[in-house]
């Protein structure tokens, strides 16, 4: 059992927890996720670590309430345990020192961006960190990213907060203006990934997405996460989740991502009627 | 006067296909003790030293005389002989090959049927397991050398059981969140019930096994942390990476593999979604590509979950088939559909990108493989389609290299299976290796048997048997 040692709420439906969880700790390394199953009868769920602790012995996750089993994470107070929680799992994404590395996340793929950022930093690179969000209230992470980036760009969807636009629009400006960018990371939905891929292929910048199919077992051996990357199946459990953008078939990606839309609904109904 | 020879077997009863299609009981409901008093009245009782069943079973099991104590109405004595070679009669009993292993070499099908000598087993231990009767077995005191077993499949299992015994200090790490491998994640309910893998493992723990779950060796742990801690390891990991061809539109949903579709149902219980979590998706018409047990376990899954057609589409003929002959008969009793000589070449997506067609080619038999079966030949111009909702592959699987992918010293087949010499030895000293990641995909009890073997190679090497220079490998 994996005891939740701490909760924040980030922005409306978006959770923090730190997790006690000292075996995962010990040998996390950014980019890699966990899989956790809440109880008996519980789904097994992929989550991406936000950082981690080795000394002490905690994760820390952030998430979005989207389904039933988010939801019911997001119930779970300090004290209360998570039955499963197993990982590192995927490969780190690969760091070096690329020179001028740009890290484009958007949404709940902030944490995950955050990881990456501060790994590349460490690295040597100098960063930059372009996130985006829906509107003011979802921006997340803002401190954070401001204490390890060379540059931060924030945007918001509305214009709420700061500027108005995509991160795309944010990306393709600085280049535009000749900023520089040796290698670019971007995490987030997968249409985000998929257009911020098609820019930096115009220009020719190295790419990895982070990529978030369905999975079950998050260790190689169901297949539920395949995508198409450069025409040949990969998992991204065991394979990624990071691939070259410039090979990954997105599309195929985003209709896979939604194959259980009716069940999730089915399932998420009947927990909020079964009362939260 | 000798008593007449009974010639037939005594067949085990077995829930109406009518009725089992709609749950997921084991279907074998076992022998009543007059029924398997009966059956075992008719073993010839071949002295142990000639006895051909012996020489057919992987774990040598002492057929003849555990069958003995059962005519002497000796439970706890049948049991406790079974159990001086094999730790879990439970499992053996029901998903063993019998009719490839001992049985086939029984003396009784000469003249009759053979003895049916795994159901027999499969009675004293669910017996045993009801009476709540364990066998009295010999732990060694504790030699001080830790041991660590990676994988709680079949082989793990086994290898842990006889390690313990010989007084070491066995560790099991699973990577999944419950215990059994293959046992529980891929053979279904209604074949083995999830119960037994439990009290196999409860048993283990009551012999003083630790187990150790949510561990990816690899990930959660490397081999060299391992190794830091235990005096030696063994890999029984499997062979859990599925295989899909690189078919057009292999990607479209409701295409699953074998393991995605079963660990779903058993592992995840999706068949009582929304109780539990993990869906799965329920449709009308299901296709399976394969011919093994595992396509049959999918089939006969996907009926009990609602599906009302459901097809298995096989490359050869019906002979060729590598499925236990009870499991197509069941699969057949159930409603399955065969048919033979196709292999899927394209699968046909609807707008929303699910699969709604798959296109099939026929083939004829062409000469023999490696295998020594005839190699199946696509006939141009043959291609029809067959509507369904979802497809799963059973096309075999290939041992997951997340384990070793970041050991170098670690040396692979082709085939992406552990190299190992006779004594399971593999390429990195004090690490073993049995059951399907060194076979590719095979049974239980064959990887009993490595597990067995290595538990064994395991004590000599530990006792001082030097590590080779260089592995010979061995072929399975």
């Amino acid at each position: 059992m994996f005891e939740i040692m701490d909760k924040k709420l980030l922005a409306p439906n978006i959770k923090w927890i730190r997790v006690r969880a000292p075996i995962v700790a010990r040998n996390a390394h950014a980019g890699q996720f966990v899989i956790l199953r809440l109880h008996e009868k519980g789904e097994r769920i992929p989550l991406t670590l936000f950082k981690w602790n080795e000394e002490e012995g905690y994760i820390e996750l952030v998430f979005q309430e989207v389904g039933k089993t988010t939801y019911e994470l997001g119930s779970y107070e300090p004290g209360d345990k998570i039955m499963d929680v197993v990982g590192p799992l995927g490969n780190p994404t690969p760091i070096q020192n690329y020179g001028t590395a740009v890290i484009v996340s958007g949404g709940v793929g902030a944490p995950i961006g955050y990881a990456v950022t501060r790994a590349l930093k460490e690295a040597g690179n100098r960063v930059v960190s372009i996130i985006g969000f829906r509107s003011k209230e979802y921006v997340i992470l803002e401190d954070e990213f401001k204490k390890i980036s060379d540059e931060l760009l924030i945007t918001t969807d509305d214009g709420s907060y700061i500027r108005k636009g995509f991160t795309t629009d944010v990306l393709r400006e600085y280049l535009e203006n000749g900023g520089k960018a040796d290698y670019v990371f971007t995490v987030g939905p997968v249409i985000m990934m998929k257009l911020i891929s098609q820019i930096t292929k115009e220009y020719g910048i190295k790419t990895d997405a982070s990529l978030n199919p369905l999975m079950v077992d998050g260790t190689g051996m169901c297949g539920a996460c395949r995508v198409t990357v450069g025409g040949e199946i990969k998992f991204a459990c065991a394979d990624g989740p990071d691939f070259d953008a410039h090979q990954v078939d997105f599309d195929e990606l985003m209709s896979r991502l939604v194959e259980y839309r009716p069940e999730e609904k089915i399932a998420l109904d009947k927990y909020m009627k079964g009362g939260c | 006067m000798p008593k007449p020879l009974k010639k037939q077997r005594v067949p085990m009863p077995e829930q109406d296909p009518k009725e089992r299609i709609h749950n997921f009981n084991e279907v074998a409901l076992g022998y009543t003790w007059e029924l398997a008093l009966e059956e075992a009245s008719r073993c010839l009782q071949c002295p142990v030293n000639h006895a051909p069943c012996i020489k057919g079973c992987p774990v040598d099991v002492n057929i003849p005389g555990f069958i003995k104590k059962i005519r002497e109405k000796d439970i706890k004595g049948a049991l406790e002989i079974i159990h001086e070679t094999n730790a879990l009669p439970c499992i053996t009993g029901r998903v063993c090959p019998q009719e490839q292993q001992c049985e086939m070499h029984c003396v009784m099908g000469k003249v009759g049927d053979k003895i049916n000598i795994g159901k027999l087993e499969r009675f004293v231990a669910d017996e045993a397991k009801k009476m709540g009767i364990y066998p009295e077995v010999y732990i060694a005191p504790n030699n001080g050398k830790k041991v660590a077993i990676i994988g709680s499949g079949p082989a793990g299992l086994t290898a842990a059981a006889d390690l313990v015994k010989m007084g070491y200090d066995v560790t099991v790490f699973e990577a999944l969140h419950d215990y059994g491998g293959v046992l529980i994640y891929g053979i279904p309910e209604f074949r083995l019930p999830k119960e037994i893998a439990r009290y196999e493992v409860e048993y283990l723990k009551s012999l003083g096994v630790k187990f150790i779950k949510n561990v990816v060796v690899g990930k959660t742990l490397t081999i060299y942390d391992i190794l830091n801690d235990y005096d030696a390891v063994f890999l029984g990991t499997g062979a859990g990476t599925p295989n899909f061809p690189n078919l057009p539109g292999v990607n479209l949903k409701g295409i699953y593999s074998a393991n995605e579709f079963l660990t779903r149902i058993n592992l995840m219980k999706a068949f009582k979604f929304p109780e539990y979590d993990t869906p799965i998706k329920r449709g009308k018409k299901l296709a399976v590509i394969g011919g093994g047990n595992v396509a049959m376990d999918a089939a006969r899954s996907a009926l009990r979950i609602g599906y009302e057609e459901v097809y298995i589409i096989y490359r050869r003929t019906k002979e060729y088939m590598t499925a236990r002959k009870e499991e197509i008969k069941h699969a057949e009793e159930e409603g399955v559909k065969f048919m033979f000589l196709v292999s899927p070449v394209e699968f046909v997506g609807n707008e929303e990108g699910n699969v709604k067609a798959v296109v099939l080619i026929m083939n004829e038999l062409g000469e023999p493989d490696e295998s020594g079966r005839r190699r199946p030949k696509p006939v141009p111009g043959t291609e029809f389609g067959l509507e369904v909702d979802a497809v799963v592959f059973a096309i075999g699987q290939r041992p997951n290299k997340v384990l070793y992918q970041e050991v170098p010293e670690l040396k692979v087949t082709k085939w992406g299976t552990l190299i190992v010499d006779e004594k399971y030895r593999t390429t990195m000293k004090g690490v073993f290796a049995g059951g399907d990641a060194v076979r590719g995909e095979a049974t239980v009890v064959l990887a009993m048997g490595d597990g067995k073997r290595g538990a064994r190679a395991i004590d000599e090497y530990l006792k001082g048997e030097p590590w080779p220079e260089k592995i010979e490998p061995k072929n399975f």
